[in-house]
């Protein structure tokens, strides 16, 4: 355990502290260790590249978060409904989540590929005024964004609500039944609000995963066309690794960090005070 | 209870209830066909010759399969400057991955087991602060990382400096796995052994490790997922001809050429993707009893 703390502290803690100064930095291809304040983030903020990103991130971290729960709640619900075959639609809903992001950014840069993919299947089914040209139109690619990474996220809020609703208290479901209650009512009256711990947990885990989305982009439109799909993460990346600037790339990481921060520590706070208890 | 289920099943008898089942049935069949529409596009694709993919629908069954994109694909396409194929960077990743999955897990086991059995002032604190590297973005590390593995000579031409950040940034998962299994078990079956003359060690070793079957499946499927899938790290810390299977398939689906593959692509994407493909159809239970875990601790 000594050691596992100890590069823990090191290669976590130590680290986080290394970019937080290198943000206060001037540093560009190499670090400089004289600190000259709050100029990288005067510097970041004042970029339209940045300005699109922080958009960016919300239009995607908003739709994937909505979007995600819409469709695992659904899905879970709808399998809730003692359906034959229950376990291989699970497994099928599921599987995206075992590939990397790489992999399925990928196939879906090809289908959504105007001209090959999805456009041309339209085409010739006979629909030739079809149009989808979203991933090569810069108003529209970060909604491609979404598309994938909702295809990929969704089967795991499935199980997440798929194992809530499982929990459910039937005793009350049976009383609400008694009282003449639909199934419909049930289940919007008693037993979705009943999993309201479940939303939080997923709404925490989708927060935190857009925050960090990387390599779906980097796949899809490498960030373009020009800077359309740019997201902090992707920004970060262009500042640090092919701008040469460090300091910069430290101050978006820095702006990264506080985010998830936000949204993990007091999920973490909250979840680990219970298991308290019993140690 | 049992009325309730039994309304269920009574009023999916009636004639509108069976039209709900059928439209319910109905409905899960077009979610499984979105879902695998990707992974059945793929297959297609990269068994079809790039003449018929010009003519047909993205959804068409290939008419012959064409099986020379495979080995193409394998041993001979050309990714930047190097022509070998896929295979040297899926040989890449099994030399970096498979070691890191290993140590991680072990030291996840003995890092669960120490919290668990033999409390220490601070151990939760210490949980806590490994809990919270689980969640940081790896965006708030790498420079630092790059830069210390760059002076240390583990740079981005050997395998070692990559393998390194797996291990140590996959300690925080595997480390909260071991503990939340071991913190089920009565804390007086280490002190039975310790009383017998048992050390650290011994009790892991005797009475620990014979116990920890499910948990080590899960925390070497979830590692190995993990870690195969990964892009950052791999991007940043590997280069060239030690570069690990997802950063040569993002590049070979830039490299620009004068007619673009489709095909090699989505047979390259295949062959990314199939090992944790494998395992996930192979021991899914176990997989989804990961990802839960990494969403709700306890």
């Amino acid at each position: 355990m000594a050691p596992t703390a100890a590069v823990t502290l090191v290669f976590v803690y130590g680290f986080i502290a290394w970019t937080v100064y290198m943000s206060f930095t001037g540093s560009r291809m190499m670090p400089v260790y004289e600190l000259i304040g709050f100029d990288a983030y005067t510097r970041l903020w004042q970029m339209e590249r940045w300005g699109v990103s922080i958009r960016n991130l919300l239009i995607f971290g908003g739709l994937f978060m909505v979007l995600n729960l819409a469709l695992g709640l659904l899905l879970a619900v709808l399998l809730d409904q003692r359906i034959r075959f229950e376990g291989t639609l699970r497994a099928i809903f599921l599987y995206p989540m075992a590939l990397s992001f790489i992999v399925t950014g990928t196939v879906w840069k090809w289908m959504l590929n105007p001209g090959l993919g999805l456009e041309r299947s339209v085409h010739l089914l006979g629909w030739t005024g079809f149009k989808f040209d979203w991933i090569i139109n810069p108003d529209y690619a970060i909604y491609t964004i979404v598309i994938a990474g909702v295809w990929q996220t969704s089967g795991l809020i499935m199980a997440m609500f798929l194992a809530a609703l499982r929990g459910v208290d039937q005793d009350v479901v049976k009383a609400a039944y008694m009282d003449g209650a639909s199934m419909p009512q049930i289940y919007w009256g008693i037993i979705i609000p009943s999993i309201r711990p479940a939303f939080f947990s997923a709404i925490v885990v989708l927060a935190h995963l857009a925050v960090k989305s990387f390599d779906l982009v980097i796949a899809m439109t490498n960030g373009g066309p020009g800077y359309a799909t740019d997201l902090p993460s992707i920004f970060m990346y262009a500042m640090s690794f092919q701008r040469n600037n460090i300091a910069v790339g430290s101050a978006t990481a820095v702006m990264m960090l506080c985010t998830v921060m936000a949204i993990v520590v007091p999920y973490l706070y909250s979840e680990l005070r219970p298991g308290r208890r019993h140690e | 209870m049992s009325e309730f289920r039994e309304f269920r099943s009574t009023y999916a008898a009636t004639p509108a209830g069976r039209l709900g089942r059928y439209s319910l049935y109905a409905l899960l069949l077009l979610f499984a066909a979105y879902y695998l529409a990707p992974l059945y596009v793929m297959l297609a694709t990269s068994f079809k010759p790039p003449e018929e993919m010009r003519e047909s629908s993205l959804f068409a069954l290939p008419r012959l399969l064409q099986w020379d994109t495979w080995r193409m694909t394998w041993s001979e396409v050309c990714i930047s400057v190097n022509c070998g194929g896929m295979k040297p960077y899926f040989a890449n990743s099994l030399a970096v991955v498979l070691p890191a999955v290993v140590v991680s897990t072990l030291i996840g086991a003995i890092n669960g087991y120490a919290l668990t059995m033999w409390p220490f002032r601070g151990a939760n604190l210490l949980f806590g602060l490994l809990l919270f590297s689980c969640f940081i973005p790896f965006q708030a590390i790498i420079l630092p990382l790059a830069q210390l593995l760059g002076a240390l000579g583990m740079g981005s031409s050997t395998g070692w400096g990559v393998m390194t950040a797996y291990i140590v940034y996959g300690l925080g998962f595997t480390t909260l796995f071991f503990r939340n299994y071991y913190v089920t078990l009565p804390r007086e079956l280490v002190k039975a052994a310790t009383i017998d003359g048992a050390g650290f060690f011994g009790v892991f070793w005797h009475i620990l490790l014979p116990i920890s079957a499910p948990i080590f499946v899960v925390t070497v499927i979830w590692q190995f997922t993990q870690i195969w899938n990964d892009f950052l790290f791999a991007a940043t810390l590997t280069d060239g001809p030690g570069q690990t299977i997802t950063v040569a398939l993002n590049n070979l689906v830039k490299t620009s050429q004068a007619t673009k593959r489709y095909d090699v692509d989505m047979a390259a994407a295949v062959i990314t993707g199939l090992p944790t493909l494998v395992v996930y159809f192979l021991a899914g239970k176990y997989f989804v009893r990961g990802l839960t875990a990494g969403a709700v601790k306890g």
